[in-house]
């Protein structure tokens, strides 16, 4: 699974460091048809986690009702340099890993 | 001799258990799952809420007033927090009224998080009003609401 990560890369201590991801996934409701009438299994990545600094900052449970290829932004404040790390895993067991390491200042 | 026959007996009983009795996962893997609790807007908010009351505000919960494609609708909420160690948001759960899956997502935060904020893109299944329910870290649960109209909605041929 293919996924871009968009993160500050420099920033003051104390400030929020913004965190954008989008993974490269159908995200299968499992309510679609293909053209000879059988139903394509739901598939979605129901896990989303974030670690800075190998701390968990971030979760996400998600469903069908979350847009194919997710995307997701949310806000982590800067306490020290360190790697934010992404790890998802889909309802076939695919799983995928993004990171970005962060300087923080001062 | 007895009490070891029976110990024996017990072992062997647990490990005849199907696996998935013993390894229960901690959190819901996946929402909607377990279709019977969750398959309804209110259904849903009760699990979450265990009798506890919700009150609006605090909450903002952004869509656009139209969204030309509910396959994916642009969704912002935020919450009205420190986010400090003391004072912070739990979690955020969005519910909505017309998916064949009420709980479209649960988003788990925390003190480490500088705002209570998350961003995403949801699919609708038609117009509809979508509730985020968020949960602060002294157990109180606040609300927002959104109405939306769809106009080409998601999951067409099939709910």
């Amino acid at each position: 699974m293919t996924a871009r990560i968009e993160v500050q890369h420099e920033v003051r201590r104390g400030d929020p460091i913004e965190v954008r991801i989008v993974i490269q996934h159908p995200m299968e409701t499992g309510f679609r048809y293909d053209s000879l009438g059988r139903q394509t299994p739901r598939n979605v990545i129901h896990r989303f986690e974030c670690r800075y600094g190998g701390v968990e900052v971030f979760r996400a449970s998600m469903g069908a009702g979350i847009a194919a290829n997710p995307y997701l932004k949310f806000f982590v404040r800067a306490e020290r340099s360190g790697d934010i790390e992404c790890r998802w895993v889909d309802q076939e067991n695919a799983s995928g890993y993004a990171s970005a390491r962060v300087t923080v200042n001062g | 001799m007895n009490a070891r026959r029976r110990l024996l007996a017990a072992l062997l009983a647990l490990l005849a258990l199907p696996r998935r009795v013993l390894a229960q996962p901690s959190v819901n893997p996946a929402p909607g799952i377990d279709a019977r609790t969750l398959s309804t807007p209110q259904g849903t908010l009760q699990a979450i809420l265990k009798g506890t009351e919700m009150r609006r505000g605090r909450v903002r919960l952004e869509l656009p007033a139209i969204g030309e494609n509910g396959h994916s609708v642009p969704m912002t909420v935020r919450v009205d927090s420190p986010m400090s160690e003391a004072d912070y948001v739990r979690r955020i759960d969005l519910v909505s009224e017309k998916n064949p899956v009420a709980l479209m997502a649960t988003f788990f935060l925390g003190p480490h998080m500088s705002r209570a904020e998350v961003e995403s893109r949801v699919r609708l299944n038609g117009t509809q009003r979508v509730t985020a329910l968020a949960q602060l870290s002294d157990g109180s649960f606040w609300f927002d609401a959104a109405e939306i109209v769809v106009n080409e909605s998601a999951c067409l041929d099939g709910g």
